[in-house]
């Protein structure tokens, strides 16, 4: 596309709007400890405490996936320190159901919710949002200190709730009804679900502040020619997972209050003909339980989305800086961007092929489905041949950003096997499932991430991480996601249900023994490496080596504008006119041009 | 375990004094040419990855296949389509797959920094993006018809002789009930359970209930004769899952589903089949249901026409398992004092059911 063209026609319509903030950037406030580090208004403190939040539930939700990673791996085994730190519900050093079945749940819920959504587009949307389209802050800082604060009480309650008598909440991160509706058919869904409901009703309305705020600051406070179609595709990515939040989440919203009133109330939403055993016959009549995993999922399916995007529009920064040539096709990449946030909203329903949904309405969805792998292809090509031809450099943040990459093409194509309905009756709910949404989900999310951090840790703390750690990091955990996730395809093509606390009584699942204890201690030592990259994270911004170069990765995007260490306002000054897109890598025989850079008389148009 | 902790803590402590001492000599060696000798290192891993990754994908794919359902034939007509399939998606997903891995770290490997190397600038094509635009759109259409054929024809009525039979889920196992003589399955009411002697809460004033057969955890089919599921739930939503005939429904309460297939082996083939002597059709629950989720087992044995009707004849009408002394087996002795005893208590159902 031609940013030249655009900037003849855009430049002189953008509004300004930082007339107002030029004085803010100049002398700093008076702060205390507490404004700038506790109730900060300023975004990018907000983006570390969202950042640092994350972690710290990543660190608790991977532990949990270690300790039943246990169970599954050495089912046979009594771990006596299990008993030390569980009670009663690792009593003689085994886990119990109970206790295994509130893990996997309290480790998908914080996995999806807390992590990969908080802890990924929370922490990259405030921080980037501003610094990448020039705006000395978000529209709203206030409401995005509330956004955090949301979010930190929501894990708050989440914590609490694994200390109740009764055990957290154990029904699957889904929480289908009738399970998560009865107390009586299932300990952990008495209080540990009311907590859980309490939290994810927090955690909603922290999403919703923020997503509001991100949407608003994007479309108001870009500097001055900084139009649409010259937007880094970081912050179309951000822009559009925003507006995929603040559409979907209300949605889920509302199923929780269903499911609020069929607990607490005795309506009948999700409840009909139900007996339970030692209760007997319920007096609910005429609800059906369906109807929640269509408000569930119609959040549930834009959530897998809200979670990607971030992840891809970073990627796709990183890929094109270190690759030093312009990202491949950046309208292209903005439209599958926009076709797959229009597609999240009308695939939901795939979730529920084998729920007796009406085969003609399954038929569509299978259509809708299989047609998001078309601007999923789209992007991936585009990837690759921004590799083609380039001159790579290998930081960390770029390993991870082709690492993501490999694993959204694995995780992608076995999406093509389960959105055909055919084929899903007969995988879902199985380990392939587990396998695909690991992959494509989960650890390509988390890689997303990690590049991110990576990229930008300069940027936030003025300091450099360790790279030799950043490398046995990045092939450590690349190598390791592989090892745990693809031969789980085979144990779903085994048939091998998901959710099973125990194997062995099954004649037809029971003869993966040895590939459990491989998985589970390759999940182990990716956990440690885990760790490993914590420490260096938290070593190197006290002790990292400084920042001597405001632009390290010699980017063109506008936050490496900003000195070393910006204050709250971000650039010192006037902030900075944009004259160009972000992505004039190798042009005219330049390494790059910023994008303050004016456009030169004689530069060549492409 | 402090070992194991202690161990690990060592590793840490070595690898970062490592990873810091680096970064020194980086300083010293002057940094611009120790991070081309990374570069070089990461790009050479590159391909090291791709190599072993493909190794490994081969090496996989040979210890593990045989232990998937796929290293022998689906067990009933349909999921031999379903089997086809999944081959078809194999192949189709698998090009790609090898296609944009090798694509993916050969570039990253061959165009990894050099002095010698000016990137590329080119920015987008309009041909090229339409090229991987249509292509995997007509790759598709070609994977959703075949699907959706199979779709529409699994989830499609059942030839004219299937038989049916009602599976009902439950906290944690499986009830099974077949119409009897009359092909008719008498009423039922959820209020009307009673674990005792009315575990479905059959409303037993219908008298298509009376020669209604209700198994639990084992069920009987005949093999070649179709069969439909109509399958429920008495409390949570469970799935029936039947890995080996390739199919799954979930067992909603309040919300009756079906399923049907054909299935194509009796019990005692797949022993054979599968050269496991304690083969046994299982079906799964696969939607958690609660603390024994992992336990919840149904077995279905198939049987040749003969055996199958041997065996039903021995089964009684659950009706007599309520009211022993409507059995004609057991009437003779029986007084006709309890029999004027019983209407009475069926009576007080239906005043319960209104």
């Amino acid at each position: 596309m031609s940013n030249e063209a655009v900037l003849h026609t855009h430049a002189t319509t953008d509004v300004h709007h930082d007339a107002h903030g030029d004085h803010h950037g100049e002398h700093h406030h008076h702060e205390t400890f507490i404004t700038k580090y506790v109730f900060s208004q300023d975004h990018k403190m907000i983006a570390k405490q969202f950042l640092i939040t994350g972690m710290v539930w990543a660190v608790l939700g991977g532990l949990m996936s270690v300790l039943f990673r246990l169970q599954l791996g050495y089912p046979d085994s009594t771990f006596p320190w299990l008993e030390d730190i569980l009670g009663k519900w690792a009593a003689g050093g085994k886990i119990t159901p109970e206790a295994y079945y509130a893990l996997v749940t309290t480790h998908g819920t914080v996995l999806v919710f807390f992590v990969l959504t908080a802890g990924l587009s929370g922490t990259f949307a405030n921080f980037l949002i501003p610094l990448q389209v020039g705006a000395r802050d978000m529209a709203s800082p206030f409401m995005n200190m509330l956004s955090y604060w949301f979010f930190f009480a929501a894990g708050i309650v989440m914590l609490s709730s694994l200390f109740v008598e009764t055990g957290p909440f154990s029904g699957g991160w889904t929480a289908y009804p009738p399970l998560s509706a009865l107390g009586d058919a299932s300990p952990g869904s008495k209080t540990g679900m009311d907590l859980w409901l309490i939290s994810m009703a927090l955690f909603v309305v922290s999403s919703l502040l923020g997503g509001l705020n991100y949407i608003a600051t994007v479309l108001n406070m870009r500097t001055k020619g900084m139009s649409m179609t010259r937007l880094p595709l970081t912050i179309w990515a951000l822009f559009f997972t925003a507006i995929l939040g603040v559409l979907s989440f209300p949605v889920l919203f509302s199923g929780f209050i269903l499911l609020i009133f069929d607990r607490n109330f005795g309506t009948s939403f999700y409840l009909s003909d139900i007996f339970i055993n030692g209760v007997g016959a319920l007096p609910n009549e005429g609800g059906s339980a369906i109807l929640y995993q269509h408000l569930f999922w119609f959040l549930g399916h834009p959530e897998v989305y809200i979670i990607l995007l971030p992840a891809m529009g970073m990627v796709s920064e990183i890929l094109s800086v270190n690759s030093r040539k312009p990202i491949f096709g950046y309208m292209a990449m903005v439209g599958s961007l926009f076709a797959i946030a229009i597609l999240a909203f009308l695939v939901w329903a795939h979730h529920m092929f084998v729920t007796g949904l009406n085969p003609f309405l399954g038929s569509i969805f299978v259509l809708l489905t299989l047609l998001i792998a078309v601007p999923s292809a789209i992007k991936v090509f585009n990837w690759l041949t921004t590799l083609w031809r380039g001159n790579i450099r290998f930081t960390p943040g770029m390993l991870f950003a082709i690492g993501f990459v490999s694993l959204f093409i694995s995780g992608g194509l076995t999406g093509i096997w389960l959105g055909n309905s055919a084929l899903d009756i007969h995988l879902h709910d199985t380990y392939f499932v587990v396998a695909h949404f690991h992959i494509v989900m989960g650890v390509a999310s988390m890689f997303g991430m990690f590049a991110g951090i990576y990229h930008w840790f300069p940027k936030m703390y003025g300091k450099y991480l360790n790279n030799t750690l950043g490398y046995i990091h990045f092939w450590v955990t690349i190598a390791g996601a592989y090892l745990i996730f693809w031969p789980m395809h085979y144990q779903g093509l085994a048939g091998m249900p998901r959710r099973y606390y125990d194997f062995s009584a099954w004649e037809s699942f029971n003869k993966f023994g040895d590939l459990n204890r491989f998985i589970s201690t390759v999940a182990m030592i990716v956990f440690a490496v885990q760790i490993l990259f914590l420490f260096n994270f938290f070593y190197s911004i006290f002790k990292g080596r400084k920042l001597t170069n405001p632009n390290p990765w010699d980017s063109n995007t506008l936050e490496w504008t900003t000195p070393i260490h910006p204050g709250h306002g971000n650039w010192v000054g006037e902030i900075p006119e944009v004259h160009r897109w972000a992505y004039d890598y190798a042009k005219d025989g330049k390494e790059f041009i910023p994008q303050t850079t004016p456009v030169g008389a004689d530069e060549s148009h492409h | 375990m402090f070992l194991i902790i202690a161990v690990t803590v060592l590793i840490f402590l070595v690898i970062f004094q490592i990873a810091k001492a680096s970064e020194y000599v980086a300083v010293l060696k002057g940094e611009e040419k120790s991070r081309k000798q990374d570069n070089k290192i990461n790009g050479f891993l590159m391909v090291v990855f791709l190599v072993l990754g493909l190794i490994g994908v081969w090496y996989c794919n040979e210890i593990y296949f045989g232990k998937t359902l796929m290293a022998h034939d689906a067990a009933s007509v349909e999921g031999a389509r379903v089997d086809s399939m999944l081959m078809v998606t194999v192949a189709v997903t698998g090009i790609v797959f090898l296609g944009t891995q090798i694509l993916l770290f050969w570039f990253s490997y061959k165009y990894q920094e050099s002095d010698n190397r000016k990137p590329y600038f080119f920015a987008h094509s309009t041909k090229l993006e339409l090229i991987w635009t249509i292509i995997p759109a007509i790759v598709l259409t070609v994977l959703v018809v075949i699907g959706l054929r199979n779709w529409f024809l699994f989830t499609g009525e059942p030839p004219q002789n299937a038989m049916v039979v009602e599976v009902t889920g439950k906290q944690f196992g499986w009830i099974f009930r077949y119409p009897g003589k009359d092909a008719t399955f008498g009423k039922k009411y959820f209020k009307n359970i009673d674990n005792a002697t009315n575990n479905l809460g059959i409303i037993w004033e219908d008298q298509m209930s009376h020669d209604d057969l209700v198994l639990e955890q084992t069920m009987y089919l005949v093999k070649g004769k179709p069969v439909k599921f109509i399958i429920g739930s008495r409390d949570v939503i469970h799935d029936v899952g039947l890995v080996h005939f390739r199919m799954k429904m979930d067992a909603v309460p309040g919300i009756p589903t079906t399923l049907w297939f054909t299935p194509k082996y009796t019990t005692k083939e797949m022993k054979e089949i599968t050269n496991n002597p304690n083969f046994a059709y299982e079906i799964s629950c696969d939607q958690m249901c609660g603390n024994g989720h992992y336990s919840m087992k149904g077995v279905i044995e198939v049987l040749d026409q003969e055996e199958y009707d041997a065996k039903m004849v021995g089964i009684k009408p659950y009706y007599y398992a309520a009211f022993p002394e409507k059995d004609p087996s057991m009437a003779k002795p029986a007084d006709t004092l309890k029999l004027a005893a019983k209407p009475v208590e069926a009576a007080t159902k239906v005043i319960a059911k209104m």
